[in-house]
């Protein structure tokens, strides 16, 4: 497939929003049972408004993959097959309790509505909280899911793909938290250290395993059923265009092997191995900078390793 | 339940392109916009059409075969691209089985393009949405035309009748005959889309000729010489005897 950068910025940018925002409320949840110092409120809200920088900036890229983006609304239409249309939903729904929560947060309106057995105090925020915790998996799924549920995109048509983005979103989103904790929250930071290491380290086990999948994958379809001719010698001679169409933009990559499998060891390097030795040198934000800048070519790489069947019918031109 | 779609005998066709250019005319032409060209008369031309003609060759030299295959929307009966449209823009109609975009619905997500197999939609660069052929639905129902030419605008052009329209839920139609009598057979069975389109696939023409029709057996001279001259009233063994 062709890589937009629309949706390269939309899918890193929400992720990181959501992990951030998971990682905010991991600490308020340990710190809510006693095992976390409680933090300031101002390290959530702080937190909270970056991560809504995120998602804002993410959905302002997803408006440039559209031929029409006044028309953006329609998209709500059809959550009931399509997973594209429940993203559209979720993700303003996801931003509006991250916002809720933050506002709360900063506001310091925050009353005690029930006290569990344990005695562990249940607020406003701890209900926001839970509430976006389920949003942001749901949209990590719905994200996921657009690329996984097309059946004959093999690369992309596996539970690890939404699997990875919850870990590759998780992973980018603990270490930006552990950077923010680094001027808000110093006492917190240790531990969001060890979990963006902990993401990290299980994204990259993830990532690998769909690169091993996806190297021993034999394609579905070939010539002979593209166009039903069965004979082991079919080349094609002429695609009906000389100068290119639609479909020879948008589901080639236009790069060498050569240069995809470079991207490769570039991501698996910068999104895995280098924050990974960063964060245990301390180097928050270097770690979540070169992080992100990775997962720009692994989603880059995400999409360009697609081989869309449809390139059956382009590979002459004449 | 009425489904239509084209049948393509592969057999017939011979690459002369005449459907792809009747198809761009009638549909350019239409009510809703122009399937926009860029830069048509410039090194590199392209733009949005519903159909491509598209060239294979099949074998190894010097045993090759010319294969002309004629590639559209096959109006899956299990379309991929409809379920995923965010906007409902896609949708495949009840009555008839045809696959059809809403340009005023489409929001250019592009989404559909990547769920069908075949590459069969194509973005309006200018318009901005998802294009494809509509079976010239603006067309087939018309009835200010006459009767027969409510037909796809691709099939009126074929020289060599190589497109059949038709309901291919209806098995004494022409196209499910032509299936069942033919071989018709789909594109990519194996991602269960069950293409309504139906391609015939090539056949062996073969003449057998027998060594006593080379040699004129029934010649009574046995020598090349004027042949008796038959009366006018008699009929003709073949041309050469004939007046
Ligand atoms: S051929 Fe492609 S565009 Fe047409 S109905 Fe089937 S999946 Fe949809
Ligand atoms: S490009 Fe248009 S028709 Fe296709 S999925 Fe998007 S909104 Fe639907």
């Amino acid at each position: 497939m062709h890589p937009a950068f629309s949706v390269i910025f939309l899918t890193t940018l929400i992720g990181v929003g959501q992990g951030l925002f998971l990682a905010l409320f991991t600490v308020e949840s340990y710190s809510a049972f006693g095992l976390l110092p409680p933090q300031p409120s101002r390290f959530y809200a702080l937190g909270s408004a970056v991560a809504l920088g995120f998602l804002v900036a993410g959905l302002v890229a997803s408006f440039f993959h559209l031929g029409h983006p006044e028309r953006a609304w329609r998209s709500a239409a059809k959550w009931r097959t399509s997973w594209l249309s429940r993203e559209v939903i979720v993700l303003p729904a996801f931003m509006g309790t991250v916002c809720l929560y933050g506002a709360a947060h900063f506001s310091g309106f925050n009353p005690v509505l029930a006290t569990l057995p344990s005695g562990a105090p249940v607020n406003v925020t701890a209900m926001l909280g839970v509430a976006g915790t389920v949003l942001a998996f749901a949209l990590f799924v719905c994200t996921g899911m657009i690329y996984a549920c097309l059946r004959f995109l093999q690369e992309w048509h596996t539970p690890l793909t939404v699997i990875n983005y919850i870990l590759l979103g998780g992973a980018s989103g603990f270490v930006l938290a552990c950077a923010l904790a680094a001027v808000a929250a110093q006492e917190v930071s240790g531990f969001l250290g060890v979990w963006a290491m902990i993401l990290t380290a299980l994204a990259f086990i993830g990532r690998v395993a769909s690169l091993l999948r996806n190297a021993r994958l034999r394609p579905k379809s070939g010539l002979r059923t593209a166009i039903g001719i069965k004979h082991p010698h079919i080349a094609q001679k002429a695609q009906g265009a000389m100068g290119g169409s639609f479909n020879t933009r948008e589901f080639f990559h236009g790069r060498s092997a050569a240069f995809l499998k470079r991207v490769k060891w570039v991501f698996l390097l910068l999104v895995f191995a280098l924050p990974l030795g960063l964060l245990a040198g301390g180097f928050a934000s270097a770690a979540f900078f070169i992080q992100y800048l990775g997962l720009i070519a692994e989603r880059w790489f995400f999409f360009a390793q697609a081989n869309h069947p449809q390139n059956l019918y382009y590979q002459a031109v004449s | 339940m009425t489904q239509l779609a084209l049948v393509i005998d592969l057999n017939v066709c011979v690459g002369c392109h005449a459907c792809v250019t009747s198809c761009k005319e009638w549909n350019t032409s239409g009510q809703a916009g122009p399937l926009s060209d860029f830069n048509p008369y410039g090194a590199n031309p392209t733009g949005t059409f519903f159909n491509r003609v598209q060239t294979f060759e099949v074998g190894e030299f010097p045993n090759t075969e010319t294969v002309h295959f004629p590639k559209s929307c096959l109006h899956c009966e299990e379309p991929p691209c409809v379920p995923v449209c965010p906007t409902g823009a896609s949708y495949k109609r009840a009555e008839d089985g045809i696959v059809l975009v809403d340009y005023d619905k489409c929001i250019g997500c592009k989404y559909c393009s990547w769920a069908c197999p075949y590459g069969a939609r194509e973005i309006d660069e200018q318009q901005k949405v998802m294009k494809k052929c509509t079976l010239c639905v603006d067309r087939i129902y018309d009835a200010s035309l006459p009767e027969i030419d409510r037909k796809p605008a691709c099939v009126k052009a074929c020289p060599t009748s190589a497109r059949l329209f038709g309901d291919v839920h209806d098995p004494e139609s022409e196209v499910s005959k032509a299936i069942r009598e033919s071989g018709g057979y789909q594109l990519m069975p194996e991602w269960g889309t069950q293409p309504a389109n139906h391609y015939l696939p090539r056949r062996k023409t073969q003449l057998r000729i027998h060594e006593d029709e080379l040699v004129r057996a029934d010649n009574p001279l046995k020598v090349d010489g004027k042949l008796p001259k038959p009366a006018k009233a008699e009929p003709s063994l073949d041309d050469v005897t004939s007046w």
